[in-house]
């Protein structure tokens, strides 16, 4: 029997096992950021212990912070404290750390792959939960709770049960207007949010093959959302050469001899999944989410039906209550009150770009408040160079600064109650973007004509 | 971590599935940089109104317990450990439901919190029970990996050996590697890492 790349890359990492218990993975890279990680440094703190390799951690702020005048102090005295306390803590174990407005800081799920810090084939582990982000360059990445959180600062190692295995085929090709967004909540849609709960998902076939590296991190960073403990797709040029060059990926030799040692890990051909699912791509549709949890989705277009996978009738009903929906509604022409762009699944530049493109001609309707927040630095430096900055200015649109935003609202960026707000985000559960706001979750072409129309609004029909 | 071999106890139903840990302990109280008092916000947007006032009509204002009762797919989504802090903090020592999300699941388990997943069929029983008669009590041994609900019947629940020993003894994973750090050098030698 041969191995899976999640086979071949766990194996590479297991320091021991326990006998009928778990293994001790060793963590090639720790991202830390400020919610999840205060206690931790505590911890360590009290047990007299130091971080034992700040050179594989890396931190930066991101869900507590402001989208606007980043150059001025946090007025929220709670979220000003938890950046605060990341600073001192990294500061006094020597971890590299991206503060507000240093030109690496973004969404840890966007600056690790973008800087170079993520590479392939590597266990990566971060206290947030979309760390499943990573599996896109070819990682084994997941997320992680805060004692985990201390163990990995202490120790560089993580004791885990070896999860099972699915595999996620989807093949032929993808119709006009599609994005990796919505191959994934049609995925979800089709598999419900606990239908890959204790498996460790490997994407394969055409669609995924043919895919940007930011296209794989959309897809692999919504694994989570059906419960799968993180997703990946095998290495190929795709990813080396998105990795070539970057700032803190080995150069010259060393990236040759990586490159040699990453080009073995694709799965074998006589392997094992656990559970398998084929879905065609001709399928998909631009998609649009009506309730309140990932699985909820459906065509953009398409009329809202009775039940969903893993969703009880009891459920179902409440959540289209929450939503203000009705079964066999029609979602287009629906009001918007808000458009969020943004997030770790959907705040990199082929986001802006993809939004730009529908916006391009239009204004923005005057009843919508839209956030425009890309993911990072970089973004938001490439947002300008290119034009699309100038071109969303000039439609009635402003861009924030980069950070979480709206998709937790951790920050200022809540969403008033009843209102409706379509967001990139990951998203939908109940008051997620503030106490009563109801999210439609989509896609950055499908949330841009949104915020265009006013209305629910399919990219084609604008 | 604390010790755990027993708990018995009434339930706290909340028969909802998909619980997702927005909804146990919403984004804007994580801002805390300590593990305390979490259990003061647990379930916040669903226990009280929004003026502050609780709603009677919520489980955790009208029943006492520290077994919860919720349903399938518990403590999905976000990776918040608050999560676990805030159901042990207030008082909860095992949560019972019909499948767990993985995250949550370790979560639970590194703060001696048991995660006792049933058989659908066996919680729709306990789930009728404790709404028949509220004082229905709940008995969860890890010692068998039992769980005894009164008028209902028995039925043994999984958990990994090593994990077990742990909440039996008080243990948790760190003890374990800081009693490994030989072998996690030895690992970086040979990786040259």
């Amino acid at each position: 029997m041969g191995k899976t790349t999640f086979d071949k890359i766990w194996d590479a990492h297991v320091v021991k096992s326990v006998e009928d218990g778990p293994d001790i993975l060793y963590i090639d890279r720790h991202l830390v950021h400020e919610v999840t990680s205060p206690q931790a440094f505590a911890g360590l703190k009290a047990r007299g212990l130091k971080v034992r390799r700040p050179d594989r951690t890396f931190a930066a702020c991101d869900h507590n912070t402001p989208t606007h005048n980043q150059d001025n102090p946090i007025a929220d005295p709670s979220s000003a404290t938890a950046v605060a306390a990341l600073a001192a803590n990294t500061k006094a174990n020597g971890i590299p750390y991206f503060p507000l407005g240093d030109p690496a800081n973004g969404i840890l799920h966007v600056i690790g792959p973008e800087q170079g810090i993520v590479l392939c084939g590597q266990t990566v582990v971060c206290g947030d939960s979309h760390t499943s982000t990573h599996g896109a360059l070819g990682n084994i990445a997941f997320g992680i709770g805060t004692s985990e959180v201390e163990m990995v600062l202490a120790t560089q190692c993580i004791m885990q049960c070896k999860p099972k295995q699915a595999r996620i085929d989807v093949n032929g090709t993808l119709r006009p207007g599609v994005c990796p967004k919505d191959v994934i909540l049609y995925i979800i849609s089709r598999l419900g949010t606990s239908g890959c709960t204790g498996h460790f998902v490997e994407y394969c076939g055409d669609v995924f093959r043919g895919m940007s590296m930011e296209g794989r991190m959309t897809v692999c960073n919504m694994s989570i959302e059906m419960g799968a403990r993180g997703g990946l797709v095998a290495p190929d040029e795709t990813t080396f050469d998105y990795i070539r060059g970057r700032r803190f990926a080995p150069k010259g030799a060393d990236f040759d001899r990586d490159v040699a040692y990453w080009k073995t890990l694709a799965s074998d051909e006589d392997v094992h999944y656990d559970m398998e699912f084929a879905f065609d791509a001709a399928d998909i549709h631009p998609m649009v989410t009506y309730g309140t949890n990932p699985g909820m989705g459906m065509p953009v277009t398409g009329t809202i039906p009775s039940s969903a996978v893993g969703c009880d009738p009891g459920s179902f009903n409440d959540a289209l209550a929450y939503m203000g929906f009705e079964p066999g509604e029609r979602l287009l022409g629906h009001k918007v009150d808000y458009v969020f762009l943004g997030s770790c699944t959907d705040g990199r530049i082929e986001d802006f770009r993809a939004f730009a493109d529908v916006v391009e001609g239009h204004r923005k309707a005057a009843g919508v408040t839209a956030w425009l927040v890309p993911g990072s630095k970089s973004v938001e430096r490439r947002i300008e160079e290119e034009g699309i900055g100038r071109t969303l200015r000039d439609a009635g649109f402003e861009i924030r600064q980069p950070g979480c935003s709206a998709c937790l609202a951790m920050n200022d960026d809540k969403v008033p109650e009843g209102k409706y707000c379509v967001s990139t985000s990951n998203r939908n559960f109940v008051g997620r973007q503030g106490r009563g706001a109801r999210t439609i979750l989509s896609g950055p072409a499908v949330a841009a004509a949104c915020a265009v129309a006013g209305v629910i609004s399919c990219p084609d029909e604008l | 971590m604390r010790k755990t071999v027993t708990i018995e106890s009434t339930a706290v139903l909340l028969d909802v599935n998909n619980i997702d840990t927005d909804q146990i302990i919403p984004a804007r109280f994580l801002k805390a940089v300590s593990r305390d008092s979490f259990g003061e916000k647990l379930f916040y947007n669903w226990r009280y109104r929004k003026d502050g006032s609780p709603d009677e009509s919520f489980a955790l204002n009208r029943s006492k317990g520290s077994v919860l009762v919720a349903g399938a797919n518990f403590g999905c989504g976000s990776s918040r450990e608050h999560a676990a802090w805030a159901l042990a903090d207030y008082g909860f020592g095992a949560v019972v439901a019909s499948s767990f999300a993985d995250i949550f699941r370790n979560n639970a388990l590194n703060n001696g919190l048991v995660p006792v997943q049933v058989s659908p069929g066996f919680l729709e029983r306990a789930v009728s029970a404790i709404r028949k008669d509220p004082d229905t009590k709940i008995d969860v041994d890890l010692s068998d990996r039992s769980i005894r609900v009164e008028g209902v019947g028995m039925e043994t629940f999984p958990i990994g050996e090593y994990k077990r020993e742990c909440l039996m003894k008080g243990y948790d994973d760190m003890d374990y590697l800081l009693s490994i750090l030989s072998d996690i050098e030895k690992f970086e030698k040979r990786n040259a890492i």
